[in-house]
């Protein structure tokens, strides 16, 4: 282990904010690595609540069937480090108002779960937060086909993306596949604030 | 000619985001569009102009998360 380049990183994380609009699949497995990683501050938006259906994919458990969700998620990250400060907002996201939570973060990432507040979403923040780098995902279903999934840079957008892939509606959601697109928005999102792992 | 997604084809005279897209095949419903880094909304796609030598790119969002 690379203590010095540990102790750089572990200041400079400490320092930094993330933003998270969704807490299901995308969302609740990106705070929980995100805090793993050391990230002093976290801001999470989601208005559902856990659901028995969810344990196959979202980082909640059991006994926390019906709690709302940015609060399991909370309680979840607190477990992991509790000197992380976690603010959590449990609101839908609307169109026009969508930026409102994310005003002071340093990067945002979405992880939504429709096509259109996904698009709404994307639309927003590139208008009104366009220094902000947003991290996207497109593309979670299925399971298998690692090897499809990329990175599209488009100036600050950041989509983690499979083109290919099936709208969920049509087809299935499975941990693998859908933490590891999670995992990969999270590792981007500290190439963003630590610059290029040399 | 213009490059769409990393392909050049051919440069169409008042072609419209919209037009572009159905000529594309891109069918899906929900797509963010920069035409040379600027975002296009979805709003605007039938308004707007696709430019000569003008690099596009689109990303279809596609539902699960």
């Amino acid at each position: 282990m690379n203590t010095e380049k540990a102790e750089k990183i572990r200041i400079k994380l400490q320092d930094s904010s993330v933003g998270i609009a969704g807490a299901g699949g995308l969302g609740s497995n990106i705070a929980v690595s995100l805090a793993r990683a050391g990230i002093g501050r976290l801001v999470i938006v989601d208005f559902d609540s856990v659901e028995e259906s969810n344990l196959n994919r979202q980082c909640y458990f059991r006994d926390q069937i019906d709690m709302i969700k940015v609060e399991a998620l909370k309680k979840n990250i607190s477990r992991i480090d509790e000197s992380i400060k976690v603010e959590i907002f449990n609101h839908r996201l609307t169109k026009d108002t969508m930026d409102r939570p994310f005003h002071n973060v340093d990067v945002i990432v979405e992880a939504l779960d429709s096509a259109e507040t996904k698009t709404t979403f994307i639309e927003e923040i590139m208008q009104k937060l366009p220094d902000v780098p947003l991290v996207g995902c497109s593309g979670v279903a299925g399971y298998g086909q690692s090897g499809r999934i990329g990175t599209k840079k488009l100036g600050n957008l950041y989509m983690v993306y499979d083109e290919k892939a099936k709208d969920s509606d049509e087809d299935v959601l499975m941990a693998p596949r859908v933490i590891l697109m999670a995992n990969w928005q999270a590792n981007i999102v500290l190439e963003i604030l630590l610059g290029e792992d040399k | 000619m213009i490059e769409v997604n990393g392909n050049s084809i051919a440069f169409i005279e008042n072609e419209t985001v919209k037009d572009l897209l159905k000529r594309m095949k891109y069918t899906f419903p929900n797509v963010v569009v920069k035409i040379n880094g600027e975002l296009v909304k979805r709003v605007d796609f039938a308004e707007t102009l696709i430019p000569d030598d003008s690099k596009i790119a689109a990303i279809h969002m596609i539902s699960g998360g």
